[in-house]
């Protein structure tokens, strides 16, 4: 096996000091930082996705193998261009007003970045105006919405009305989650996505974020 | 701490024993087996031949309950150690031994053919809480002459695990020893490494027959453990009271115990039963009353505390079909099984008073077998203490997903069950298509089916168990075995 297939295995087991250790290797050997990045990080993080889609692993399998590849990327990073370090992208969330359960967004929260997205976590009871300025000021091109109680869900079309009334709905996706949430819901209050699991969230913020604005 | 359920108490239980011992002494109870009267009488019994009454005294007990071993093991087809009874674990077999089988495909309960015994036996290969296989049912494509055999040999054609299973006739016994002796290599090595446990059964009140007595004797000098099944029918062919019951099942294994023991000192036993209520609304043996279950614990209690391995038919249902009332029924009977300890547990899969076996609900219960095999596992420390380093971590990291202390104890602490039980959220439920627990049961059946691999006996062996099986075959009229599938 190449050193590139090490650093994909070890990352895929979740082990992050062996993979520091195999990329301060790979790059002591000369190999270029792109080659370890995309041949050894990238790589070994696409046979973790494809195995947690395949409900094959789950999510700390998921959440180790990240914290594997963010211990190789500090390595690479000093060496990659700036625009050679990849990003997900950019994804806000938080419980909407009136709803002080964070228990599932915090979940979203840990698997999103995981999956390698710049998360900004705004908390619980966030007003709508918070997470529409704070998607503008962070250039998010998702807001994630959590809301567990029946009473705080209309609070989710506010925020869906909000990016609206400022002309921002071709750049900013909305998607909605929460344990009385569902994905008729989410087409009633005019959202993009309904994520009915942390998983299946990331799915989801996947596919919006790749959305062409 | 291992969790454990009580029901009688220690007072209690040398009552009972005192009871049972005067039945034995005093009334006696009947064996209809010459022999077998001849061997108790020479070792001290009292035998009256012209009622085949025969009384036990305390003597012969006492010999009897000493030289009985108190653990023995149990080894698979290969000769590899699957079970050592007596030391404290609680093992499953499917039930045995129904009549009928509930079709998977079209719900209906019929006779169970060839093919449908293969089916099972493939499944309960794969089935990593069911520890042994059990001739769960009765073929009806054979003569009944054979049907007792032939479940032993399609087990040990299609299968690994040992086998609880039992004979129908004195002439089959010879039949099933072969086929165990052929897979073993001898008689010899069979006694040391015993593939089967025979169920034979005292007939309610205080009576043993011809073939099952002899069938004790027979294993006893086969050195193959025997597990009594005695059947108390509370308030039809025993004391409507579980205590009275408790008397009538101790005399009737303690019995068994003594032919055993006077054939083969030191012969394997588990001490076990089949006990039930009588539902006198319909006249029926519920298995699924929690009075049943009452009776077993209780009855396993006794076992313990005379030192002796056990065994019960718990985690059965008497529903007609994989509902509601067979996962309650057989749930409720798994856990009271395994908080009471018992050793071999018979039930899983079995439906309709012990008559019906439903390769789905086996799946099921098989899931049930296992969260009761963890709550027996019970509480300990583990890290815990002191607690601070880690609280400090969950709040300096948010959660505690990837921890160490959570990587080291996640799967000792919490046996996730599945693929049969369904734990996803509703959406997700839905998005995977809105199974239910019937056909994710007839799913996981036909993945086991298809993911079943031969056993790694050598073809020899293989052929040798087919002449056996089709000589004896021929005896009772057929001339050739029914057709199987790979």
């Amino acid at each position: 096996m190449s050193i590139l297939s090490d650093i994909a295995a070890s990352l895929q087991r979740g082990e992050d000091d062996e993979v520091a250790s195999l990329v301060r290797q790979a790059l002591d050997d000369g190999q270029d930082a792109v080659a370890i990045l995309h041949g050894g990080l990238i790589a070994g993080m696409g046979v973790v996705g494809e195995q947690f889609r395949e409900r094959e692993i789950f999510l700390p399998d998921v959440l180790l193998a990240a914290r594997a590849m963010y211990a190789g990327l500090a390595l690479l990073k000093p060496l990659l261009a700036k625009d050679g370090v990849p990003t997900a992208g950019t994804v806000v969330i938080g419980s909407v007003r009136g709803d002080l359960h964070d228990i599932g967004k915090n979940l979203v929260g840990i698997m999103l970045a995981g999956a390698g997205f710049d998360v900004v976590d705004l908390g619980s009871d966030v007003a709508p105006e918070r997470f529409v300025d704070a998607a503008c000021d962070h250039g998010a091109s998702v807001i994630g919405l959590s809301a567990l109680l029946t009473t705080t869900m209309p609070v989710m079309k506010d925020v869906v009305e909000l990016v609206r009334a400022r002309g921002l709905q071709d750049r900013i996706k909305i998607i909605v989650g929460g344990a009385a949430v569902s994905d008729a819901w989410a087409r009633q209050i005019g959202a993009d996505a309904y994520g009915y699991d942390a998983a299946s969230a990331v799915e989801r913020v996947r596919a919006l974020a790749r959305t062409p604005a | 701490m291992r969790p454990s359920l009580t029901l009688l108490g220690t007072d209690l239980v040398r009552r009972i024993l005192a009871e049972a011992r005067d039945l034995l002494d005093t009334i006696g109870l009947d064996i209809h087996n010459p022999a077998v009267q001849d061997m108790l009488l020479a070792e001290g019994a009292r035998v009256d031949p012209s009622t085949a009454r025969v009384r036990l005294g305390a003597a012969l007990l006492d010999r009897a309950l000493a030289s009985a071993p108190r653990t023995f093991r149990l080894h698979d087809a290969l000769g590899r150690e699957t079970h050592h009874f007596g030391s404290g674990t609680v093992s499953f077999t499917p039930g045995s031994a129904a009549i009928n089988v509930l079709d998977g495909e079209t719900g209906a309960i019929r006779a169970p053919l060839t093919a449908d015994y293969v089916r099972y036996a493939k499944v309960v290969g794969g089935l990593r809480h069911i520890a042994s296989q059990s001739t769960a049912f009765i073929p009806a494509d054979v003569p009944s002459a054979v049907s007792d055999s032939y479940r032993l040999f399609l087990s040990l054609l299609y299968g690994e695990k040992p086998i609880v299973t039992g004979a129908f006739t004195i002439e089959a016994f010879e039949v099933m020893r072969d086929l165990l002796v052929i897979v073993r290599g001898s008689e010899a090595a069979l006694r040391e490494r015993p593939l089967a446990v025979f169920s034979c059964c005292p007939t309610a009140p205080l009576k043993w027959s011809d073939v099952t007595s002899q069938n004790v004797v027979d294993c006893a000098r086969s050195g193959i453990p025997v597990e009594f099944i005695s059947m108390p029918l509370a308030g039809f062919m025993s004391p409507v009271t579980i205590v009275g019951s408790l008397v009538q099942q101790t005399a009737e294994t303690l019995s068994g115990l003594v032919i055993s023991q006077v054939a083969s000192p030191g012969a394997p036993i588990l001490w076990g039963g089949s006990p039930a209520i009588f539902d006198i609304r319909y006249e029926t043996t519920p298995m699924g009353a929690v009075e049943t279950m009452m009776i077993d614990c209780a009855f396993t209690e006794i076992g313990h505390s005379l030192g002796l391995p056990t065994q019960a038919y718990m985690g059965l249902s008497d529903a007609k079909a994989l509902d509601a009332q067979a996962g309650l029924e057989s749930g409720l009977g798994v856990v009271l099984a395994a908080l009471s300890g018992v050793d071999n547990v018979s039930g899983p899969g079995m439906l309709d008073f012990e008559s019906c076996y439903s390769l789905e609900k086996l799946v099921v219960d098989h899931e049930i077998c296992g969260m009761a095999q963890r709550l027996i596992r019970g509480i300990e420390p583990r890290d815990d203490f002191p607690a601070r380093p880690l609280f400090e971590e969950l709040i300096r990291e948010k959660h505690l997903l990837i921890a160490k202390h959570t990587r080291r104890h996640l799967r000792d602490e919490i046996a996730f069950p599945g693929p049969v039980i369904d734990r996803a959220n509703q959406a997700r439920w839905a998005d995977e298509g809105r199974l239910t627990l019937g056909a994710r049961a007839r799913r996981e059946v036909e993945r086991l089916v298809a993911a079943w691999e031969p056993p790694r006996l050598g073809d020899d062996v293989k052929a040798q168990l087919d002449r056996r099986m089709a000589s004896a075959a021929r005896r009772a009229g057929m001339d050739a075995l029914p057709k199987r599938d790979a």
